[in-house]
């Protein structure tokens, strides 16, 4: 892979990017292509690529190249965009702090500790996985519990395998890919246990990974106790009740000697903390604008670290736009203030950007709380007043819902606050 | 007769064990310290607190108590000595009510027969302009400036580091299988083969009752009573900053909320009797227990703030007092019943011990002193010019394996120069993995450290030894072949 690490380390750049991932490389490229002349990504991996490097499955790129690619194959492209416009990538570096006149402190092994001045940042630190201890299941602590993410990276990078025999708690879609993988390497996958009534992953990777390699899942049950000495020798699980808790008298035990964990991403704000960004307590991420800028000026942000997406393709998406912000904001040009803001309301949890302005064209990712077969969004004013309502398809948490938002459709509209609601309809 | 290979043996690695063999690695002696696990401090020690208690808790009626007092006093120097962490933060027992005060003036009558300086009564204004996050509910509280914090396992870590650079043999993954004696020599049969010695110290914590029924000593048991702790997140440094213990019940100290060495918040332990010495297991019912208890002190805290859990066994006698001295088996010292505070006492312990053999009849010559040990490189707490001069010098410093607690990889390979052998070592000596993603990320990086420098490949890497192995690879999988 060429890795396009400078050998030159500038004292300044116009926009740095933490996080070589597809959101970092994507923002990268949109930075040049809007007018950034020095362009640096800063990756703690050998590679760059994130965590698309360990998914070497396929079935990313649908939407943003029109064929489905494997991980790699993503990163690869974004990579090679990214390098071919001019951006430098160094990797095997850790972005250690970012002061608040965006000053930049670097740690890599190539140039050792480097103090560097950017006019812009973007964040693309991307997401970490929520661990055994975040959702507290009780009894030993022995070698064999893994978040599916580590095993995918030990399995696929390092070609060792997590265990014989693997149950794995939640349907999120890193679990549910691990459950297919796992069985293709012939390890025996004893079941996919999910707390809630629906599966958490997308629904083709329910058909895919689990109904094609004969994998139960079991909704509404979670694992309660964790047992062995030394390596995992059983887990118990337990049905729950309507408000989720478990319903110990039907517990039953697990024989298995691995437990993969899959039960969400929280967004890696360490850098978010330490600039003291604005945070959504929902989304654990910034609060962004509609140019992906977050509550400090000259900091963009985009990916997983904002909010996480079910998809890489919305990822680049939305660091095209957060990169192309950036690069302007460097040459001088800061964005449009919004004139709206948008108040997640019924059956919505979270909305990102989390202002837009009634003047220019957007798009807005939102999630639901609850699965309806057939839905409508509406967007009215805290008085009331519908200013748009629309029909949707089948709507899930799992599945993000993508809104195009063009001026005409807020007409007669001139901002403050917009609810937003998924209703049945 | 057969002649002694060794003066003592020591039996247990926990830090009693280890501060014993630093205590006789003062003497020209052959010392061995013989520990069942892969690396020492994983057993009672790893999970204690990590509180070295004021002086003032224990009455001076009890040896626990008396020992208290001098075990924190050697603390302060050991620490330095040793090149680990150790502050002294204070400590405020806490009155809820007017019922509690009988307690806390108990605590102040102990502090004066035990000449613990500085023990005072708080009055409310006084506590909550210190501990604004404490509950509004607090009547009065005894404020304990002796009070410290350390990490445990630094400290058996460091005792052990510079006994053995004194000449003691450390034997890990060395059960005792028996015991026996001809009166002038014991003979210890471990998997390795015999070992014999004219002196056994019986430092085993949970199980120092089957060490000593091997010994002919069956004059006493040792109940098992489990602790569960649970660890918050980073970002509530500073949440209190004195030790904050509620008032104590008689077998518990009760539920503690405490500033660790490392900045991070820990509230627990429980205090349940159970059957396995080995149980250590945490419980959604501990969790709830703690969680109500810690907030009774101080309301803020929530369960969605708690990144780690963990439990640890205390050895406690009928007496709840330490069993300390010879036994009907001459040459066969207990050093048995350490519960709380034994980490405080450690120190104490150790020297009472020395002072034992030499009644005993051993010999103790001085011999070189322990030097001191260069504190550990902790890269991500350093200033900036200093951090440019590690990185400038030595490459593995500057690239990160653990994020959460910026851990580099000179760190680790450090620890690893410096005895880690398993993750859970590198975890206790560097916070590698203790951080809010617990492993997730650095646990491969680790992994793959330990493999190279140890030589060995990734699937003989285990979490703390014995049948922890991480990962298989193909041929184990197609095999049946056990890893590790």
């Amino acid at each position: 892979m060429i890795d396009g690490r400078p050998h030159v380390l500038h004292r300044a750049y116009d926009v740095v990017v933490a996080g070589g991932g597809p959101a970092g490389l994507g923002a990268a490229l949109a930075a040049r292509r809007a007018g950034a002349q020095r362009v640096l990504v800063v990756d703690r991996e050998k590679e760059a690529g994130g965590i698309l490097l360990q998914c070497i499955h396929s079935g990313f790129g649908l939407h943003r190249f029109g064929e489905e690619l494997t991980g790699p194959e993503y990163a690869q492209r974004v990579l090679h965009a990214a390098l071919d416009d001019g951006v430098d990538v160094l990797t095997d570096a850790y972005l250690l702090d970012i002061g608040p006149d965006r000053q930049v402190k670097l740690l890599s092994t190539e140039h050792g500790v480097s103090l560097l001045d950017a006019r812009a940042t973007v964040l693309a630190m991307g997401a970490r996985e929520r661990t055994r201890s975040a959702i507290r299941i009780p009894g030993d602590r022995p070698a064999g519990v893994f978040t599916a993410g580590l095993a995918q990276r030990l399995v696929n990078m390092h070609g060792v395998l997590p265990g014989r025999r693997v149950a794995i708690l939640g349907s999120g879609d890193i679990g549910l890919v691990m459950a297919r993988r796992l069985a293709l390497e012939g390890v025996e996958v004893v079941g996919v246990f999910e707390l809630l009534p629906h599966a958490n992953g997308l629904s083709r990777n329910i058909v895919q990974c689990l109904h094609d390699f004969d994998i139960p899942l079991h909704l509404s049950t979670t694992v309660v106790g964790i047992h062995g000495r030394d390596r995992v020798d059983r887990v118990t699980v337990a049905p729950v009740d309507e408000q989720l808790r478990p319903v110990l008298a039907r517990a039953w035990d697990v024989p298995c000697d691995t437990l993969l964990i899959s039960v969400g991403l929280i967004p890696e704000n360490e850098l978010s903390r330490a600039l003291r960004l604005r945070l959504d307590p929902v989304t654990m991420g910034p609060v962004v604008s509609s140019a992906m800028e977050t509550s400090r000026d000259g900091v963009f942000a985009c990916g997983n670290v904002v909010h996480i997406h079910d998809l890489v393709d919305f990822v680049s998406a939305e660091a095209t736009l957060a990169g192309g912000h950036a690069g302007r904001f460097a040459t001088g040009q800061h964005p449009t203030p919004d004139n709206v803001r948008l108040q997640p309301s019924t059956n919505v949890t979270y909305c990102v950007p989390h202002t837009v302005s009634t003047e220019r064209e957007h798009t807005v990712y939102l999630r639901v709380r609850e699965p309806l077969l057939r839905s409508a969004l509406r967007l009215s004013t805290p008085d009331g007043r519908v200013v748009h309502e629309r029909k949707l398809r089948y709507v899930v948490p799992a599945e993000m819902v993508t809104l195009r938002l063009r001026p005409p459709l807020l007409e007669g509209f001139h901002g403050d606050t917009l609810q937003v609601e998924v209703l049945p309809r | 007769m057969t002649v002694a290979s060794l003066d003592v043996a020591i039996i247990g690695g926990g830090v009693v064990g280890c501060a014993i063999a630093h205590e006789l690695s003062r003497y020209r002696l052959r010392v061995a310290l013989l520990e069942r696990s892969t690396e020492v401090g994983f057993g009672t020690s790893k999970a204690n607190s990590g509180i070295i208690h004021g002086g003032h808790h224990a009455s001076p009626d009890t040896l626990k108590g008396r020992l208290e007092w001098d075990g924190n006093r050697r603390w302060g120097a050991l620490c330095e000595e040793l090149g680990f962490g150790f502050a002294r933060v204070g400590e405020l027992t806490v009155a809820l009510s007017d019922d509690d005060r009988p307690a806390l003036e108990r605590l102040l009558r102990h502090a004066e027969e035990k000449a613990v300086p500085g023990v005072e009564e708080w009055t409310r204004a006084d506590v909550l302009r210190a501990e604004p996050n404490l509950t509004t509910d607090v009547v009065a509280a005894v404020s304990g400036p002796t009070t410290a914090v350390i990490n445990p396992y630094e400290a058996c870590f460091g005792l052990i580091e510079s006994a053995v650079h004194n000449g003691v043999e450390l034997r890990t993954d060395c059960p005792v299988l028996g015991l026996a004696t001809d009166g002038e020599v014991w003979t210890i049969t471990t998997p390795d083969g015999p070992i014999t010695a004219r002196f056994v110290v019986n430092a085993a914590g949970v199980f120092a009752d089957r060490i000593a029924a091997m010994a002919g000593v069956s004059d006493f048991t040792i109940r098992a009573r489990k602790g569960e702790e649970y660890m918050l997140d980073k970002r509530l440094r500073g949440l209190v900053t004195h030790v904050i213990y509620p008032c104590p019940t008689p077998t518990s100290k009760g539920t503690l909320v405490i500033p660790t060495y490392d900045g991070t918040i820990m509230i627990g332990p429980t205090a349940d009797e159970v059957d396995d010495p080995e149980d250590v297991t945490t419980t959604a019912e501990g969790a709830d227990r703690v969680l109500t208890a810690a907030r009774r002190l101080v309301p803020g805290i929530s369960e969605r703030d708690i990144i780690a859990q963990f439990a640890g066994v205390r050895a406690v006698l009928d007496t709840e007092d330490f069993l300390i001295g010879p036994t009907a088996a001459p040459g066969f010292l207990n050093a048995a019943g350490i519960q709380s505070p034994g980490l405080t006492a450690a120190p104490a312990i150790a020297a009472m011990i020395v002072e034992l053999l030499r009644d005993a009849g051993l010999d103790l010559v001085p011999g070189a002193e322990p030097g001191r040990l260069d504190r550990p490189v902790r890269f991500g707490g350093l200033p900036t010019p200093q951090q440019e001069r590690l990185a400038a010098d030595d490459r593995a410093y500057r690239r990160v394996t653990c994020r959460c607690e910026l851990v580099t990889e000179g760190e680790i390979r450090d620890a690893i120069e410096r005895g880690a052998r398993t993750l859970d070592g590198l975890k206790f000596r560097t916070r590698a993995g203790m951080g809010r993603c617990q492993g997730g990320f650095c646990t491969a990086r680790c992994m793959e450290v330990l493999a190279r420098e140890l030589g060995i490949p990734l699937r003989e890497v285990t979490k703390r030894g014995g049948g922890s192995w991480l990962v298989l690879d193909r041929d184990d999988l197609a095999t049946g072949s056990e890893p590790g």
